[in-house]
């Protein structure tokens, strides 16, 4: 078998495509690397270099003079951090609770009102009353308007995730449920010890979706955070250090280095790196839960 | 059920309160008066948009950028899945996805940042490039005419490593003793890919097809407001999309009832989109429609 396998697997037409598979694939995966050694290299290069040869993925003239200026100052940058921890620590752990639990309460077959319920979850995906209404609720009503709860709250939960869960749970036989009344379990009991030990597969990919939304929030954050708040979350931290001249000129007045002087385009290749670097290193290992749980929803349909 | 309380008064109050606020589509909204005194206009909101000629931009770019991001996503997707299922060293393959995946994990402020990188008309690498090879830069930043391709190249940069393991996860469900009894057969690579590959993918297509079509008149805000920034009005005849706008109407010119006014047309288009698109499948075949 394994030879008449090799022998037909390799006519021409089948190399031909596996080979252009490679470059394609080779040349997609360079694509999508090359923007971010862009950033990297560029905040390694002095200010002069980049005014003359603009940027470059090699510094032509190496210098860490941003780094320096952005360091100086760390306040800032380890409040922004420690703001976005926060939120992505919370809003995970309550989000991915509430919903798992919605995930499996929805999906009892013994559960009368699923189906309605079902549909005023999902509904909202076809209709909403749009930002201008959310804005007020949040501000005028709700007066979370400077409150890290604005950005915490409405990424709680979202109809999709509460589907996928739904889904998943689906898989586990309701006979187990089942079985646990019987023996006197109450329905949260079984939630708790029997259906989240169960489903942490799933769990581990919704969770990293909750926190991947609170990581990289600055929508809610830029909309309902006003500019005088001391500590706000890292992507809007770096949003106003890209498009901002303020943050520039008061590094300046910190470090003692005259406004002409400041290297203002490696700075914000910098401070981007300080604020994604982490992240990224963290990446490769989340990743793989990424892909396993994404491919466990495809194959589910 | 009391386990699902949390999630319904959750919609209720973050979904379903902002929904009767669109009644400000119909006044002239004043902050001082406040929803309830402000004065009742009808549709006039919807008659100056009209007029102005906005809405129909509005409609055109959000369609167009969708019906765009849909067709060439999907294709782009579908290609790079049916050639990593052909790749045979494994750390290749490894190596290439994580890789591709990666820019679906970072935001769209860094995407904005590393859009300016290249594109900034003094200092950016595709001028430095243009230069080097004796051609004129260009004034990317104030010319129209370029911003469909930027936005459509940047979101296939940052969605098609994700997007593509959905459609490599469902050729990894087809049989394989399918695809070997063709290999018996004689057939080559090509001829697997097209007569039994891309069959097997259709079922999913069109499911991911029905969810996006249900956005098509919902555009992509991060993506634009980071690449192109809110106030760049040089550009907003091929970069303004129904979000832009709506988010301009509330945070620069504080003109509540028209930006509510778009976001009802845009909600109830949409709605009347992903009906109708459900029912069309449903008609074709019955098992693939959502609902």
């Amino acid at each position: 078998m394994e030879v008449v396998r090799k022998r037909i697997r390799s006519d021409a037409t089948s190399l031909a495509v596996r080979g252009f598979g490679y470059v394609f694939i080779g040349l997609f995966a360079i694509c999508c690397l090359v923007p971010f050694l862009l950033v990297l290299g560029t905040s390694f290069t002095s200010e002069g270099s980049i005014t003359k040869h603009g940027f470059n993925i090699w510094p032509r003239e190496f210098s860490t003079f941003a780094y320096k200026i952005v360091f100086e100052n760390p306040g800032l940058i380890v409040g922004s951090y420690m703001v976005t921890i926060l939120i992505t620590v919370v809003g995970t752990a309550a989000g991915l609770f509430l919903v798992a639990m919605t995930g499996y309460a929805l999906q009892r077959p013994d559960f009368a009102q699923r189906n309605g319920i079902s549909f005023f979850i999902y509904f909202t995906t076809l209709f909403s009353g749009g930002i201008v209404p959310f804005y007020l609720l949040i501000n005028q009503y709700l007066k979370l308007h400077d409150s890290y709860l604005a950005v915490l709250l409405p990424g709680l939960m979202s109809p999709f995730l509460i589907i996928m869960m739904k889904s998943f749970t689906k898989s586990i036989p309701h006979a187990i449920t089942e079985s646990a009344k019987i023996d006197g379990a109450g329905d949260f009991t079984i939630f708790l010890r029997l259906i989240l030990p169960m489903t942490t597969p799933a769990l581990a990919t919704i969770g990293l979706f909750i926190a991947l939304g609170y990581w990289n929030e600055w929508y809610n954050a830029m909309l309902f955070l006003s500019p005088d708040m001391k500590y706000r979350p890292l992507q809007l931290f770096l949003y106003n250090v890209i498009t901002s001249a303020d943050f520039i000129r008061n590094s300046s007045a910190a470090s003692n280095v005259p406004l002409r002087d400041m290297p203002l385009e490696s700075m914000k290749m910098a401070t981007a790196v300080v604020a994604t670097g982490p992240v990224i290193l963290f990446y490769p290992f989340v990743q793989r839960y990424f892909i396993q749980g994404i491919t466990v929803g495809a194959v589910k349909g | 059920m009391l386990m699902c309380v949390p999630a319904i008064l959750f919609f209720a109050v973050f979904a379903y309160l902002p929904m009767p606020g669109l009644y400000l589509a119909f006044i002239k909204y004043n902050y001082t008066d406040g929803i309830f005194k402000s004065p009742f206009i009808g549709f006039d909101n919807f008659r100056f948009l009209v007029m102005t000629g906005d809405l129909w931009r509005l409609t055109f770019n959000t369609i167009a950028y969708n019906v765009a991001f849909i067709v060439l996503g999907n294709f782009l997707q579908i290609f790079v899945a049916i050639m990593l299922n052909e790749l045979r060293k494994k750390w290749f393959k490894k190596l290439s996805q994580t890789i591709m995946f990666l820019p679906f994990f970072i935001s769209f402020v860094i995407i904005g940042l590393i859009a300016y990188n290249i594109l900034s008309f003094d200092y950016g690498l595709l001028n430095s490039i243009l230069k080097s090879l004796g051609a004129d830069p260009v004034k990317t930043y104030s010319n129209p005419h370029v911003w469909p391709l930027i936005i459509i190249i940047t979101f296939l940069w940052q969605s098609t490593g994700y997007g593509s393991i959905v459609y490599f996860a469902a050729i990894m469900g087809l049989d394989s003793e399918v695809v070997e009894a063709s290999e018996i057969d004689g057939a080559n690579a090509l001829q697997r890919i097209l007569y039994i590959v891309l069959p097997w993918l259709k079922p999913t297509f069109i499911i991911l097809l029905l969810f996006s079509l249900g956005g098509v008149l919902r555009g992509n805000f991060g993506l634009f407001y980071n690449l192109v920034g809110a106030n760049n009005t040089s550009l907003y005849a091929t970069t303004d999309i129904i979000e832009t706008y709506v988010f301009r109407s509330l945070m620069n010119n504080f003109n509540f009832s028209m930006g509510s006014a778009v976001s009802l047309y845009q909600s109830v288009f949409g709605f009347i989109v992903v009906i109708t698109a459900n029912w069309l499948v449903k008609k074709t075949s019955p098992d693939n429609s959502l609902f």
